[in-house]
């Protein structure tokens, strides 16, 4: 089996919104699946399905075999959520000791996924000071060795690259395709069109529905247009 | 495991936010030493009135409270306390001095008692007279600090506790640090329970300091047992946090948080015995019943004033452990609008 999720028929409801319609996805092992759609589009509702936070109103949502909501998959789950989810009164090296700690590693692990994670986002020499002190791309990616704290075999970034200066985005994209190397499943979501191209295959999302999934290459290809951005106007116009 | 590290990341977290660890155990007792200037001082000079008063007593009340002593009989005096103008009736029948206080103003009270005793001890050989002392409406030998200070360690906590530990977990919300926890295989009664525990440690620490102040600085009246008063402190601070962590998930930012005081900690106070309780109506009456507060109060009261043992409060102090453990229920229930699991 090299499927990593499966979403049947998924569907979602916010008060009076109809977030999500009829969705249909699978993930396999071993990919940075994009999930590529406008802000609204229900991008932010489906991964946190997929974590477990929230349940569906319709359909079912399998990771690695086993249904989600399930406390035991989360601990091989990885999320990052769009806020950056930090104590702000606390230095780095707490704020990984507290979530290393809630996922369950031992003293002795935790000082070792610490130096792990923090190598893979460069913030080593700020292990000691406070979130407080750090910037905006610091402190998204310490959101994002948080993530790793459990080295999961899943996992899902919610807009990691907002607000990161080109440099710092390319450097984390290095850093997600070594961990995809590794064998680690990785979920992405997005709104930035060239982003959507590095990832290996890609969901479009749009009112509820996904319009069209793919390699970047192939969306391309089968309406014959150059970028991502024009694949996506091309799929939503059909749809109209 | 879990609960540990949500207890030692809070406590983390409060020693460093040192303005929140001030306001918990600063804010009450700069508030209660106020209220203790105000209730506590004895300038008044009250209004007396005699009848068959030996002249050099008379003479040495007038020393003491220049015009305000004046002539009237009995049933004068009966109908002046009744207007609200006098504070005191002495008249001496024989060897005995009677004093009707009117009552209502325990700083009126305590003047009065003064002003005669000293008038007294000034022309009798004999400082151990002891005039009988009668209240017109019937009130205890106690200042007003006294009567409401019991009350007030018990709110102020109560308030305070409710701010803090409400307003922080709000903040875990608000910055997206619950969302996180809850992705994670943490159970939610781990979180609540972290919450508990982290913040009752501090709670416990701030019911001390402001207890001990109260009773030795202040000099409030307490004739219970310290450690007992303790106990039932800490337990109400306990109800308050958990009320307040209930209560933030139902406000969206830290001004929605505030506006649950007016609609919850304010109604408290006019029923936890600041006023008198029997006077209101019997809805009214009802409505306490439900208030932790009020609970907390009397517990308090018996304490402190009539130096009550916790066996003797048992009633009260179930009732706010009941009160407590329902809103740490319901507390893991609403954590489930974030996470069924």
């Amino acid at each position: 089996m090299t499927t990593m999720i499966e979403v049947k028929g998924v569907a979602h409801t916010f008060g009076k919104e109809q977030v999500l319609k009829d969705i249909h996805l699978s993930v396999q092992k071993g990919e940075i699946f994009g999930l590529l759609g406008p802000s609204g589009a229900g991008k932010t509702t489906l991964v946190k399905m997929i974590v477990g936070i929230l349940e569906a109103d319709q359909g079912e949502i399998f990771v690695d075999g086993e249904k989600v909501p399930s406390l035991e998959l989360m601990k091989s789950i990885g999320y990052m959520a769009q806020s950056d989810a930090l104590y702000h009164e606390l230095s780095a090296n707490e704020n990984l000791h507290f979530f290393g700690t809630i996922y369950g590693l031992r003293k002795q692990e935790r000082v070792q996924a610490i130096d792990k994670v923090l190598r893979i986002v460069d913030l080593t020499e700020h292990v000691n000071k406070e979130v407080q002190k750090y910037s905006g791309g610091m402190k998204r990616r310490l959101s994002l060795a948080a993530s790793l704290m459990h080295d999961p075999k899943l996992l899902i970034l919610d807009e990691p690259t907002v607000g990161i200066d080109p440099v710092l985005r390319q450097s984390i994209w290095d850093e997600l395709y070594k961990l995809k190397n590794a064998g680690m499943t990785i979920v992405v979501t997005t709104h930035v069109m060239d982003e959507a191209e590095k990832c290996d295959r890609l969901a479009m999302l749009r009112d509820g529905y996904v319009i069209a999934c793919d390699t970047p290459e192939k969306l391309k290809v089968s309406q014959g247009v150059s970028t991502i951005e024009k694949a996506f106007l091309a799929y939503g116009g059909r749809e109209q | 495991m879990n609960v540990g590290a949500v207890v030692t990341r809070i406590i983390k977290q409060f020693l460093r936010d040192k303005r929140s660890l001030a306001l918990l155990v600063i804010a009450p007792i700069l508030v209660l030493t106020l209220i203790w200037l105000v209730l506590d001082g004895d300038d008044y000079t009250p209004i007396v009135a005699i009848e068959n008063v030996p002249p050099p007593i008379e003479e040495a009340l007038h020393a003491e409270l220049e015009e305000d002593v004046v002539q009237m009989s009995e049933v004068e005096a009966t109908s002046a306390f009744q207007a609200g103008e006098l504070d005191a009736f002495l008249t001496v029948t024989g060897m005995e001095p009677k004093i009707i206080l009117e009552g209502s103003d325990p700083t009126a009270n305590a003047a009065v008692m003064k002003a005669i005793q000293s008038a007294f001890s000034t022309i009798t050989n004999h400082p151990s007279v002891k005039p009988s002392v009668e209240y017109y409406y019937g009130s205890q030998n106690l200042n007003l600090f006294d009567q409401v200070g019991s009350v007030l360690i018990g709110f102020f906590v109560f308030f305070f506790v409710f701010i803090i530990g409400g307003i922080s977990f709000l903040r875990e919300r608000t910055q997206g640090t619950l969302e996180k926890l809850l992705s994670t295989p943490i159970k939610r009664w781990h979180i609540v329970t972290g919450y508990l525990v982290g913040f009752g440690i501090f709670t416990i620490i701030q019911s001390l300091i402001i207890v001990a102040y109260a009773v030795y600085v202040l000099d409030v009246w307490m004739v219970g047992d310290f450690w007992q008063l303790l106990i039932v402190t800490f337990l109400l601070a306990i109800t308050a946090l958990t009320l307040a962590t209930l209560l933030s998930a139902f406000a969206n930012n830290e001004f929605q948080m505030m506006q649950f005081i007016p609609l919850v900690i304010l109604p408290q106070v006019f029923f936890s015995g600041i006023f008198n309780l029997e006077t209101m109506a019997d809805w009214l009456q009802m409505l306490s019943k439900f208030m932790p507060l009020t609970y907390g109060a009397e517990a308090m009261q018996q304490v402190m004033i009539k130096g009550k043992d916790l066996w003797d409060i048992w009633s009260e102090l179930a009732v706010i452990i009941g009160f407590a453990a329902l809103f740490f229920v319901l507390n893991i229930l609403a954590l489930k609008k974030h996470r069924r699991l």
